[in-house]
């Protein structure tokens, strides 16, 4: 399974707060979307499209286990997240909803803004256009593919109430 | 070979001995979840999912939206009860209990050795009991309420070692926003802290479980202390009997050892927007505030409420700030009450507040403005946690909180005459 999208640059210690503030918890998905990053990056959920990829440091996704977090970085239509690092729960919530978070050494000094790039969600090679060395990501492990390939737990739990019905 | 806690617990759910990077499915002892019940449980319904695994390994706490701020979250309330009544859960303690966190401890549904995931990134807190416990999100949640079990990856260790003891007026907070500024937001990524020494075997339980919530701002997947005397007694005196005393093992490895002196800790703040900004109160002295927050599942017990009463006695809060008491729970609330303590802190000006989160997630109940500066004994300060993006929240234990707000500006307690 391959991605291939635009490059939004972000850096260390980008926090849940930050991802979705606390006063859009329980705003329907489309609207508490439109305020993703809003008080780092005022104008990037309108400026997101479908297949964009989000670069970025060190923790990403540190502070709460709200979901909404990864949901609405989702439902912008960012197909992966590369971050140098991530925060447990965070990755795990990525992970659960189906969103590929992939860990990259030094990725946010590797991917510059707006590049073309494109990602091998199987052996974790990332291609940025116009640079020729491979850039690599740690792969990810057959227990979170399992999760992404199902579409998530969603996926998972319709499988279930299907199989019930048979 | 030898053991850490969290390795020991994980062996002694599968049933086999585990090592660091092995990735297990294991049993789950108990999940709490707050109003996270609601889209957990909706998605079992969603899928023809209509028992959960055992309902009576599941206690759901209505705490972040409470009393209720919105019509919407009202209903959202009344389908998390119809819900509970579906799905047959016992231990559903509605808005007049308090946080989830304190609940669970306060109520005997934390044991040592458990494994516990709840709906909230503090779910960490029970590791003061010797549990390894974590937060999920929903979806995990829904999987777990459907089957009674997750993946892990077993974590290394790292291991604290406190030795000393806390000069007057110096609080576990402190020890915790110290660790903080000396070894960085993102020192413990996916460790299991364990805190060891002589300090801690005579840390009060309630200084323990502010060290163990504290742990996942550093990264932490667990943040465990070892069953001793204390832990036993406690769980005694609720009627919970037969705890395992767990202790990692004398050659248990450990990726990382720190060692703190806490007698040298003053009273510490944590700068806005990151946990890990962490300067000595006596610097940032004569910054203005504007609110001051006591409360939260960090700091909201009846030791915290006594620290800023015993400050705030005969004194008044500055008239240019507003002193927000949350008690963490209602037997804490009680407690206060009877103790005189609600008194004290009202009559000097403070605004006592029902027992739940409050403003700390910037939901509702006390939220800042833009320009606005905080004082807060909850555990995060990033950029709009509490309301206004244009807004700061320095952390701080209840002593600095209960200073500063008498000061009008952030103030060592020390400094209070």
């Amino acid at each position: 399974m391959s991605i291939e999208g635009r490059a939004w640059v972000f850096g260390h210690n980008i926090d849940t707060d930050a991802i979705l503030p606390g006063r859009y918890l329980s705003a329907p998905l489309n609207e508490a979307a439109r305020h993703a990053f809003e008080s780092i990056a005022p104008d990037w959920a309108e400026a997101v499209q479908s297949g964009d990829i989000i670069v970025a440091g060190r923790n990403f996704g540190c502070g709460s286990s709200r979901e909404n977090a990864p949901h609405v970085i989702k439902h912008l239509g960012i197909a992966c997240i590369l971050a140098e690092s991530y925060a447990r729960i965070f990755l795990r919530n990525a992970i659960a909803i189906g969103l590929p978070a992939l860990m990259v050494n030094d990725v946010s000094s590797l991917i510059m803004p707006m590049d073309k790039v494109h990602v091998d969600l199987d052996t974790g090679g990332i291609q940025v256009q116009g640079v020729p060395k491979v850039i690599h990501a740690v792969p990810l492990h057959p227990q979170m593919k399992l999760f992404i390939e199902a579409g998530g737990i969603e996926g998972i739990l319709k499988t279930w109430g299907e199989r019930k019905h048979e | 070979m030898g053991q850490t806690i969290a390795e020991k617990i994980f062996s002694h759910k599968i049933g086999r001995q585990v090592r660091v990077g092995d990735f297990i499915t294991a049993p789950i002892d108990r999940v709490m979840c707050h109003e996270g019940f609601f889209p957990a449980a909706s998605k079992l319904a969603a899928n023809n999912i209509d028992r959960i695994w055992d309902p009576q390994r599941v206690v759901v706490v209505l705490d972040h939206y409470v009393p209720s701020p919105t019509e919407k979250m009202a209903a959202v309330h009344t389908q998390i009860r119809q819900m509970v009544e579906r799905y047959g859960i016992e231990h559903f303690y509605g808005e007049r209990e308090g946080i989830c966190h304190q609940v669970m401890i306060e109520r005997g549904h934390v044991r040592p050795g458990e494994l516990i995931l709840g709906t909230d990134s503090h779910t960490c807190t029970y590791g003061a009991l010797g549990a390894a416990a974590a937060g999920i999100g929903v979806s995990e949640m829904a999987y777990v309420l459907a089957t009674g079990e997750l993946w892990f990856q077993v974590p290394p260790s790292v291991r604290i070692d406190l030795t000393g003891r806390l000069a007057d007026l110096v609080c576990a907070k402190d020890v915790s926003l110290v660790i903080a500024g000396r070894l960085g937001a993102e020192f413990a990524q996916y460790r299991s802290l364990e805190f060891a020494g002589e300090a801690v075997a005579a840390m009060s339980l309630s200084s323990r479980l502010v060290l163990s919530n504290m742990s996942v701002e550093f990264g932490a997947k667990f943040g465990i202390f070892p069953v001793d005397h204390h832990v036993v007694d406690y769980l005694r005196s609720i009627g919970v009997e037969n705890s395992y005393p767990i202790t990692p093992d004398d050659d248990a490895v450990y990726e990382n050892n720190h060692r703190f002196d806490i007698s040298e800790i003053e009273p510490m703040v944590a700068m806005p927007h990151s946990v890990d900004r962490v300067a000595c109160v006596r610097d940032a002295t004569g910054e203005k505030i504007h609110q001051a927050f006591l409360g939260s599942c960090t700091n909201g017990r009846i030791e915290d409420l006594r620290v800023a009463a015993g400050l705030l006695r005969g004194r008044k809060v500055s008239p240019s700030v507003r002193m927000l008491v949350y008690p963490a729970s209602a037997l804490v609330y009680r407690q206060a009450m009877n103790e005189g303590l609600l008194r004290i802190l009202s009559e000097a000006g403070a605004i006592i507040c029902p027992p739940s989160c409050g403003p700390c997630f910037g939901s509702h109940g006390g939220l800042l403005g833009p320009g606005e500066t905080c004082i807060a004994s909850n555990n995060r300060n990033f950029k709009g946690r509490m309301g206004s993006p244009d807004a700061s929240i320095y952390l701080a234990s209840p002593a600095t909180v209960a200073a500063s707000a008498w000061k009008g500006a952030i103030c060592d307690p020390r400094e209070v005459l």
